[in-house]
């Protein structure tokens, strides 16, 4: 398999989901979270929000699918952070994106760092973060022991 | 929320002040299917089909991993713990004193409870068959005013291991109560 060719200012293909019950519902089903602000628009709204909200760690599932799908079984993923500015709401179209902003030469491959967010139809930035990555050198397995 | 929260000028009581730093719970998961993973994939992918390589088993085996392994959000200790025997740790979610109660403590009393943010390193990746152990400790209380009122942000850590002790993940973990 050729490497994955990397540069600074690389854009990854988003991650694009309109997101609402049938999104979350699911997510609660294999993560047994069905607290009442994601289920029930008026419990969203009696914590002060504008209705039932997404799960933050949907989120977080949506920026990895979007380097692990980037990446394509050419690296792995060496560290994750986000942080949850604003909430998901119902029927908002989320996209994850992504953008190179540092790359280095390792003996095993590239390793690189990648500006992570998740953000409404109107760019609006719902979960920014930071992802780290280790694109393998052709010969070299940098899968983890 | 508690009338002593709604007039405190801090949510941060002297017994909470005491236990950062404690290690707060221990859990072992059942071991992890290929169930498991294929489910979490669809979920996360919904409604498109997730990736071959989680749920197609010759896919899985040219992959880099030689087979399937979990995505590395997988979450194996939803629905209930090996140990503590049939506790579910996501069902207490919604329980803002939560964490202190694990401590044997009480809680502030706030209202609700928002996911603040996430910090990840990660090791070996989960597999099927794999049992793991997780260790979470406190590691801070911070306030800060929110519109909202005056927030309280608590930070864990927690580590994954498997069932062969190598390193799953490390991780912080901060929710915000208010």
């Amino acid at each position: 398999m050729a490497q994955l060719a990397v540069r600074i200012g690389d854009q990854l293909p988003a991650f694009e989901r309109r997101t609402g019950f049938a999104e979350w519902n699911r997510y609660a089903a294999v993560n047994d979270e069905f607290v009442p602000i994601h289920m029930d628009d008026e419990a969203g709204r009696a914590a002060g929000l504008p209705g039932a909200i997404g799960m933050g760690l949907l989120q977080v599932a949506y920026l990895h699918n979007l380097v692990r799908d980037w990446l394509d079984d050419h690296g792995r993923i060496l560290t994750f952070s986000c942080r949850f500015n604003s909430p998901n709401l119902r029927n908002q179209v989320v996209s994850a994106n992504g953008r190179v902003t540092e790359v280095t030469d390792r003996a095993d491959g590239m390793e690189a760092v990648l500006e992570i967010w998740t953000a409404d139809e109107a760019g609006n930035r719902l979960a920014p973060g930071t992802c780290t990555v280790l694109i393998a050198r052709v010969g070299h397995d940098v899968t983890p022991d | 929320m508690s009338e002593l929260a709604e007039h405190s000028t801090t949510h941060i009581s002297d017994d909470m002040r005491a236990v950062v730093g404690r290690e707060v719970r221990r859990a072992v998961s059942y071991p992890v299917s290929e169930s498991d993973i294929r489910r979490w994939a669809i979920a996360v992918y919904y409604p498109a089909q997730p990736p071959r390589r989680f749920w197609d088993i010759k896919a899985a085996a040219a992959s880099r991993y030689g087979g399937i392994v979990a995505p590395e959000d997988f979450n194996p200790f939803a629905w209930m713990t090996a140990e503590p025997e049939g506790e579910r740790m996501m069902a207490s979610a919604g329980n803002t004193d939560s964490l202190e109660i694990s401590l044997g403590i009480a809680g502030p009393g706030l209202k609700n409870v928002l996911n603040g943010g996430l910090q990840v390193e990660y090791g070996v990746p989960m597999r099927p068959g794999d049992v793991i152990t997780s260790v979470m400790s406190l590691a801070e209380y911070r306030e800060r005013p929110g519109s909202l009122g005056l927030m309280l942000f608590t930070t864990s850590r927690t580590v994954w291991t498997n069932h062969n002790g190598e390193t799953v993940k490390t991780g912080l973990g901060t929710v915000i109560r208010y």
